[in-house]
């Protein structure tokens, strides 16, 4: 890879550069990125936290002809809660995620989730917004608004329209987001769940993951399982909503539940994507024994809480 | 492509220069300033040589283009030492605990520490472990790094408490 970056690169007047030449673009509101977006489409490519985009530019894997940087808009940048809904603006980094204390109370899947992003360095800079922009089958923010049925909000010159988590991702790499479209925020409508989990494997500690298992559970008044959300990332091109093995779970007394059939039924009717890390049935091993791992660390934290 | 006009502080200097908006940071620096101590190693955000502070948070400059600390204020390796020469605390606990051997990493290692420690002023071993994981070093095996962490947070803390 490093002769790849060399053999790039292009020595201008003694200054090394390495990414294709572009157009940047800096607006300060959103309606200015909006009308750029209009104007230049999928000449285009927003910049959000940059943490996987400037190395694709660097390394040429990938080159557009504007850039149009959200970095100078502060309006992207915050987290509310009102009512059942807490809104994150795409801006938000995911330092700001994981320190918020609002949504350790409100989301605490995403507060989870987020330890696991990379490193402090790489989640000073990286968004919530570029998070599920760039789709990455392996990133953990995607699977925890599918697990959650979080709204992506996407505006554009056209207009504002909110797109369900599931439908927003469309494929490896890819969404439903046009390409005069923004990422503009991200609804959680969900209330905090009893209890919450995150587990992964990765090769090294910060790697997007070969395999990994977002869940939230709670618990009705007789703790029995009122509802079980799975969100597997790793596994398959989009992150995957384990809606069978949620219904199986559902009204089973929580002391009962069996997390290995679980997280079997997890992954029954997925098909595991193979590559040079994993192939495709070590992938559904090791996913089917993480959700396991996830839900019964999420019924313990619920069982806890409720007997303090 | 038109040049930009770039506006930042580096080290507590005023910087002004026009560059390429597909200038990353780290090369702004080292090609540019001739600020060299920022290490480029992988240049796609995994091994942390080249990692600085913006606005007192770390990152890696081959992550961002340069344009974009228009109006921030950039803090190198260069930058961490006291004004008079010496070594800052993190440095000094790096040199005393042989946190580095070849030191290709270091200057990754010292920035990282140094934000980190500013917002985990009184670590766990395992803690330690998990703030050093964004930086790659191929020769220490890592002990003395740790230990340098633990020694740096450790005189800091005997410092505050007015010893020493």
């Amino acid at each position: 890879m490093y002769n790849t970056v060399l053999s790039h690169a292009v020595a201008m007047e003694g200054q090394l550069v390495k990414a294709a030449p572009f157009s940047y673009h800096a607006p300060e509101t959103l309606d200015e990125s909006l009308a750029l977006l209009a104007e230049f489409g999928d000449e285009a490519k927003v910049l959000a936290g940059g943490q996987s985009l400037v190395p694709v530019l660097a390394l040429r894997l990938s080159r557009f002809e504007h850039l149009i940087d959200l970095n100078r808009i502060p309006a992207l940048r915050y987290v509310t809660g009102t009512d059942g809904v807490t809104r994150v603006g795409a801006m938000t980094t995911q330092a700001a995620i994981g320190g918020s204390e609002e949504v350790r109370r409100r989301v605490p899947l995403l507060a989870d989730a987020t330890a696991y992003i990379g490193h402090f360095q790489i989640r000073n800079r990286g968004t919530i917004g570029g998070s599920l922009s760039h789709a990455d089958p392996g990133a953990e923010y995607p699977a925890v608004a599918v697990a959650l049925d979080a709204d992506i909000v996407l505006a554009s010159v056209r207009g504002t329209r909110t797109v369900g988590a599931t439908e927003f991702f469309t494929g490896s790499f890819t969404t439903a987001a046009g390409p005069d479209e923004v990422l503009t925020e991200v609804r959680f409508a969900h209330r905090p769940p009893d209890g919450c989990a995150v587990v992964e494997l990765a090769r090294r500690h910060g790697d997007f993951a070969i395999a990994g298992v977002a869940c939230a559970v709670e618990l009705d008044s007789a703790e029995r399982v009122q509802s079980l959300r799975l969100g597997l990332f790793g596994v398959a091109p989009v992150p995957v909503r384990a809606a069978g093995a949620e219904q199986v779970a559902r009204g089973t007394p929580a002391g009962e539940l069996d997390p290995v059939a679980v997280g079997h039924a997890a992954l029954a009717g997925v098909s595991c994507v193979s590559d040079v890390h994993a192939d495709a049935g070590y992938r559904e091993r090791v996913a089917a024994h993480l959700a396991g791992q996830a839900v019964a660390r999420a019924v313990r934290e619920a069982r806890e809480a409720r007997h303090g | 492509m038109a040049e930009h006009q770039l506006e930042v502080t580096v080290n507590g200097r005023a910087v002004t220069a026009m560059v390429e908006p597909r200038l990353t940071l780290a090369d702004f620096l080292r090609e540019r300033l001739r600020l060299t101590g920022t290490h480029l190693g992988c240049e796609h955000g995994v091994c942390g040589a080249c990692t600085v502070l913006a606005d007192g948070a770390a990152i890696r400059s081959c992550l961002v283009f340069a344009i974009q600390m228009r109006g921030s204020a950039v803090t190198t390796v260069e930058g961490l030492t006291p004004e008079g020469g010496g070594l800052s605390d993190v440095q000094e606990a790096f040199r005393a605990e042989h946190g580095l051997q070849c030191g290709f990493c270091t200057p990754g290692f010292v920035v990282s520490v140094t934000a980190w420690l500013a917002d985990h002023p009184d670590p766990t071993a395992e803690a330690i472990r998990e703030g050093l994981s964004g930086n790659l070093c191929r020769c220490t095996g890592y002990q003395g790094i740790v230990r340098a962490v633990a020694a740096a947070a450790a005189a800091r803390a005997r410092r505050e408490a007015g010893h020493d």
